[in-house]
């Protein structure tokens, strides 16, 4: 069964995009229970992806029905970024992902919680939460790039692995009314201004072009999302109709 | 393997506006800026603060129980510093 | 005034005046007294060794517990059926990481670091409940981890909030508060399952059936049998024997049972009204020392997980333990938000 949204609208349609975001990241966060590197960090990693979960359960119900839209759509379906989808790694790829992720969410969600749109209400409670994201990533980017030669040379190959996936966050949603211009270029500011205090090298590598700036926007995956999907959808799928 | 057990930090949280920071445990941080936000998602996950303190256990110094008794017990003594040890005629108000 | 921690951290086993001043009978009878007029020993007070070594073992367990105890449940996070149901499973997995967190800060006042707790749960010195060797085969075991392992969990702790020792007295406090969320969590989640389609009824009663013997295990052996019991009540560590607890939990599950649909697999369990309590059938011990001993289902893949976590997460630990070192500013002070 796909299940189509209640309203074909432009703003269904960035709903969704920034609904999947969360969910999926969320999801990956919540993989981390009981493997993080200590238990300070168990609370720590679970808090964010629930903030997130709440962040995609009301823009996904802005969508249409949050279950139907999250068990029963096909990955084609799905709008979520490619980065967000990526596996979690070692502890460096998850910090690095949250790095990215976050300072572009907390960027976008300022600039919609200031504005009068229908995601303004949702974007102020959202970007408290997120700015308390990207400080975690922050503070952690910053032990990890400077800490040990081993965190050091992890947290860089994060840093390279994930680049390729960052461009595809400033590209137009429709819906969306931001300055991607702007948002890029403040994003581009922080981020640099983060790897440089963490000792990282900031890659030269590409984040736009046919492969590296991912098409998950448009419902093109890669191929680790469609076995979380699997995994994530299976309980749901197996009992049609039913309430839990 | 290595240990690298980080150092302990105790956490105070004034609960709201008004009252005092109070013990609320402990937990291990590398550094001051991660025992603050790890206290933050521990000790306040369910909206219990609106302030965090966190000191190194190590900072602490503390009274030693055996001198419990010349340290405290001659506040034992001194009911007058208590309100309830002065008797005020019923009806007397404001006081 | 003395200058020393507040709490006696791990290796400083020097605590206080035994040595020397001859004046343990002294301290004892201190001891005692506090005890027996239901004052909290506190960290720093004198105390006998062997109520220190309970303390330490006993709360260490329980921490361990709820390390541990996240793993059958975290299973499920990334299939909860629904996105109310994960959210509530996220922040359930997560309390017990922050309860693990509240009792191994507990067991450092009596001056034993986490690390050295922890090696000993790994090398497998030191145990965790039993209960978490069980698998969680269904979404139905989530619910029957809530309502049984979690309602049994609460029946033990509950009088734990009145030990004798101050600083686990006061996790406890903050323990239970959280947990009673918990069980209720999976008495709901059966409930919608029990009400559900017959599938779903069916995966309910699946799951009782399979966790009930177990959540009674959970209250230790019988009180004949049980070698720590007397001298713990004794200390006011345990408030209520093994047996007492048990009977308490058996009588709260039966109406409970009713009201959700689901039947209790015990043919022998019914009403003795000279007793006012319920009969239960013959709880099979010989399981209970096995999986104890290392022989059920799941503690080779409990403890290699949380070993492999721990080991997987040095060099993170490593990390942060660097940087600090290499950046110093202000980490002597206090800090404040």
């Amino acid at each position: 069964m796909t299940t189509t949204p209640a309203k074909d609208t432009a703003h269904t349609t960035a709903a969704l995009a920034l609904g999947d975001d969360a969910l999926v990241l969320s999801h990956r966060l919540g993989e981390w229970a009981g493997h993080a590197p200590v238990l300070e960090e168990e609370v720590a990693l679970a808090n964010i992806a629930l903030d997130l979960l709440g962040q995609a359960r009301v823009l996904l119900s802005m969508a249409g029905d949050e279950d139907e839209l999250a068990y029963l759509r096909e990955e084609r379906a799905f709008r979520n970024l490619q980065l967000v989808e990526q596996p979690n790694g070692d502890f460096a790829h998850t910090i690095v992902r949250q790095l990215y992720f976050s300072a572009h969410q907390y960027l976008l969600y300022a600039e919609l919680a200031s504005g009068d749109g229908p995601f303004a209400p949702l974007a102020g409670k959202a970007v408290k939460e997120t700015a308390y994201h990207l400080d975690h990533a922050e503070q952690w980017t910053l032990r990890l790039g400077d800490g040990t030669d081993e965190s050091h040379r992890r947290t860089q190959r994060a840093v390279d692995a994930l680049w390729r996936y960052t461009g595809e966050m400033f590209q137009p949603v429709e819906g969306l009314d931001v300055d991607r211009a702007a948002l890029e270029t403040a994003w581009l500011e922080r981020v640099t201004e983060t790897l440089g205090r963490a000792t990282l090298t900031v890659p030269d590598g590409s984040r736009t072009g046919a492969w590296a700036a991912g098409a998950g926007r448009q419902g093109l995956h890669t191929e680790p999302f469609g076995r979380m999907l699997a995994e994530m959808q299976h309980l749901h799928r197996s009992h049609p109709g039913a309430t839990w | 393997m290595t240990h690298t057990d980080w150092p302990l930090w105790e956490v105070f949280v004034r609960s709201r506006r008004g009252l005092s920071h109070t013990h609320a445990g402990s937990l291990h941080a590398p550094d001051a800026e991660l025992a603050l936000r790890n206290a933050r998602d521990l000790y306040t996950r369910r909206g219990e603060g609106v302030s965090i303190w966190v000191v190194p256990s190590s900072a602490i110094t503390a009274s030693s129980p055996d001198e419990k008794d010349p340290f405290f017990e001659p506040a034992a003594d001194k009911p007058y510093r208590h309100p309830t040890f002065y008797e005020i005629p019923e009806g007397v108000q404001h006081l | 005034m003395a200058t020393a921690a507040a709490r006696d951290t791990a290796g400083s086993q020097t605590y206080d005046v035994r040595d020397g001043a001859g004046d343990t009978a002294g301290h004892e009878r201190a001891f005692d007294a506090a005890v027996a007029a239901d004052e909290r020993i506190e960290p720093r007070d004198w105390m006998p060794d062997a109520y220190r070594a309970t303390l330490v073992r006993q709360i260490a367990q329980h921490a361990h517990s709820e390390i541990i105890g996240m793993q059958p449940e975290a299973n499920w996070i990334t299939r909860a059926p629904s996105l109310r149901r994960k959210a509530i499973l996220m922040a359930k997995v997560q309390d017990e990481a922050g309860h693990g967190l509240y009792l191994y800060s507990a067991a450092e006042t009596l001056g034993v670091g986490r690390d050295e707790l922890l090696d000993k749960l790994h090398s497998g010195r030191q145990k965790y409940s039993s209960i978490f060797n069980y698998p969680t085969l269904t979404w139905a075991d989530v619910g029957a981890i809530g309502w049984l392992v979690d309602g049994a969990a609460i029946t033990n702790q509950v009088p734990l909030c009145r030990c004798s020792y101050g600083p686990y007295a006061r996790a406890m406090v903050r323990i239970c508060k959280e947990e009673s969320f918990h069980q209720r969590q999976g008495y709901e989640l059966l409930l919608a399952l029990s009400r559900g389609t017959p599938e779903q009824h069916a995966m309910a009663q699946d799951a009782v059936d399979r966790w009930w013997w177990p959540s009674l295990m959970m209250f230790g052996p019988p009180d004949d049998e049980s070698q720590h019991s007397a001298q713990s009540m004794a200390w006011k560590i345990k408030r209520h024997s093994n047996d007492e607890l048990r009977q308490r939990f058996v009588d709260i599950c039966v109406p409970q049972a009713a009201s959700l649909g689901l039947t209790l697999p015990d043919p022998d369990l019914r009403w003795n009204e000279e007793r006012g309590h319920h009969d239960f059938g013959a709880i099979d011990w010989t399981e209970f020392w096995d999986v104890l001993k290392g022989n059920g289902p799941c503690n080779e893949q409990r403890l290699t997980r949380r070993r492999q976590a721990h080991e997987e997460g040095a060099w993170v630990r490593e990390a942060a333990a660097a940087h600090a070192a290499k950046h110093t500013n202000g980490e002597t002070g206090a800090t404040r938000a």
